[in-house]
């Protein structure tokens, strides 16, 4: 599904990503984990072709993606910060974005499942963040793609909504998708994530399933055992 | 799923429309609309002759659309940042992005110009005088300069991630090139007087858009001849239709180089 090679980005003299490898295959959730700063974001970016790599290689669904844009065809991705056009209503971003991708979407769905009904007529400028993130999530599950990236899923949801995320999320899955997630919110990762990848100093530092690394940091809590395994690369 | 659908061009032209319907909105364009509407009704009012209002507003084109162009690229460009930024992740080619965006205010911009000057003009009976075809070559100058200082603009607001500091040399830009050029030019012109300048002078005045149009306005005017002995130069260059198509040219010039820039720069920078 998605193959990195020795990738190296740098912004001015700081070294954001420096060598990464990742191979992640087709079906499943991976969590993209690590400190702040560690590259996640970047990392992202990149496999979207926001940010151009400095080295390195990326192939998504087996093409390269260096230059190109059609691979996004298959990609949906929910920013981190759901920062939207302020003077276009919910439903003029939901056309342009379908007019834009010329894809089938299910949006009427989500509109139901999140509640955004009510909110189809007003502004984006005058939407909580709760809410924006709502029609974020509908513009992201709204199509039917096999890569799936969220950055921060749970920003800003009430608990109903975070509920029907994962629902959302596992029913995807049940599909055979593939989905890379970033969250600071350890539970939800613990929940739904298959493996996880943890980024620190801009390479992967571990790489497996949850139990895997609880053997590795030799704690039983998952939360204990991500914050073991940054603190013991310090001791190394 | 058919592939065409994913043609860039279509999905440009899809960008232009969203970009140019948003600038359509705004509160702004309906105020430029509105004041060249004004302006035109104002001019006919005093001037009471078609073609002496075609020199006061000249005047008033040359240097105002630039600056017009200038404040609503690097504006729009900061603005829709989010729009971008969502654009970006879709499947989209980036200089789709950027030149849809771009051609969509500068196109927005050039429509208020035209009909904000067209409907007072034609109501004053512009197709039955002969001033039609200087009024056409000051819409048409009108049209390049905001072509080209909107995508100067787009380019200074490209390269400066703050906004403070992009605003700043855009505005610098347009200064240059609506005043400081012509200071420097002037000065260069009084310590070589002693040498033949004529050369010099032709192509200082064709290397800045701003001086370009307002001396192929007023050659077409037919006042070269309160120019003196460099008016009777330039008449012989510009006043032929050599001198036309090569300032014609020019202009393109100085469209084209800046646009490009724009989808070369968008496509190697990181969001």
């Amino acid at each position: 599904m998605i193959h990195v090679e020795s990738l190296h980005k740098r912004f001015g003299k700081n070294e954001v990503l420096a060598g990464l490898e990742l191979n992640i295959d087709q079906g499943g959730i991976f969590a993209i984990l690590g400190p702040n700063g560690s590259g996640k974001t970047t990392l992202i970016k990149t496999l979207l072709g926001m940010v151009i790599p400095n080295k390195g290689t990326i192939a998504v669904m087996d093409s390269p993606v260096r230059n190109k844009w059609k691979y996004r065809q298959d990609i949906n991705y929910l920013p981190q910060i759901a920062n939207f056009p302020g003077n276009l209503k919910v439903k003029e971003l939901i056309a342009m974005i379908k007019d834009i991708r010329q894809k089938p979407s299910n949006e009427q769905k989500l509109i139901g499942l999140f509640g955004l009904e009510p909110f189809l007529d007003k502004k984006l400028s005058n939407l909580s963040g709760g809410t924006k993130q709502k029609v974020n999530i509908v513009l992201t599950f709204m199509f039917d793609s096999p890569l799936i990236i969220l950055d921060e899923p749970t920003n800003g949801l009430d608990p109903l909504s975070l509920i029907h995320l994962k629902e959302l999320i596992f029913e995807e899955k049940a599909k055979g998708k593939t989905f890379l997630i970033t969250s600071h919110i350890m539970q939800f990762v613990e929940e739904v994530s298959d493996e996880i990848v943890y980024l620190l100093e801009g390479k992967i530092y571990f790489k497996g399933s949850i139990a895997e690394l609880k053997t590795k940091t030799g704690q039983s809590n998952f939360e204990h055992a991500i914050a073991a395994i940054s603190t013991h690369h310090n001791h190394d | 799923m058919p592939l065409r659908q994913y043609q860039p061009t279509t999905i440009m032209i899809k960008i232009l429309k969203y970009s140019f319907y948003d600038l359509m909105r705004s509160r702004w364009s309906y105020v430029y609309f509105l004041f060249y509407l004004l302006l035109g009704f104002v001019l006919l009012f005093l001037n009471n002759e078609l073609s002496k209002a075609v020199i006061t507003l000249m005047n008033v084109i040359i240097v105002l659309v630039p600056l017009i162009g200038t404040i609503f690229g690097v504006m729009y460009y900061y603005n829709s940042k989010e729009f971008t930024e969502l654009l970006l992740a879709q499947p989209i080619k980036r200089s789709s992005i950027f030149l849809g965006q771009y051609f969509g205010v500068a196109g927005s911009l050039t429509m208020s110009l035209v009909l904000g000057l067209g409907i007072p003009f034609t109501l004053y009976g512009l197709f039955q005088s002969n001033a039609i075809w200087d009024f056409s070559l000051l819409l048409i100058t009108g049209a390049f300069l905001t072509l080209i200082f909107t995508a100067i603009a787009f380019n200074i607001a490209l390269a400066n991630e703050n906004k403070i500091k992009g605003f700043g040399y855009a505005v610098l830009a347009w200064l240059f090139l609506a005043v400081i050029y012509d200071g420097l030019f002037l000065m260069t012109l009084i310590v070589f007087e002693e040498y033949p300048l004529d050369n010099l002078s032709l192509m200082a005045t064709m290397s800045n858009p701003i001086d370009l149009s307002r001396t192929l306005i007023l050659l077409k005017l037919d006042i070269s001849a309160l120019l003196g002995y460099t008016g009777a130069i330039f008449k012989q260059f510009f006043g032929t239709n050599l001198g036309l198509v090569m300032s014609i040219f020019m202009l393109f010039l100085w469209t084209i180089i800046p646009v490009w820039r724009l989808g070369y720069v968008a496509k190697r920078k990181d969001f």
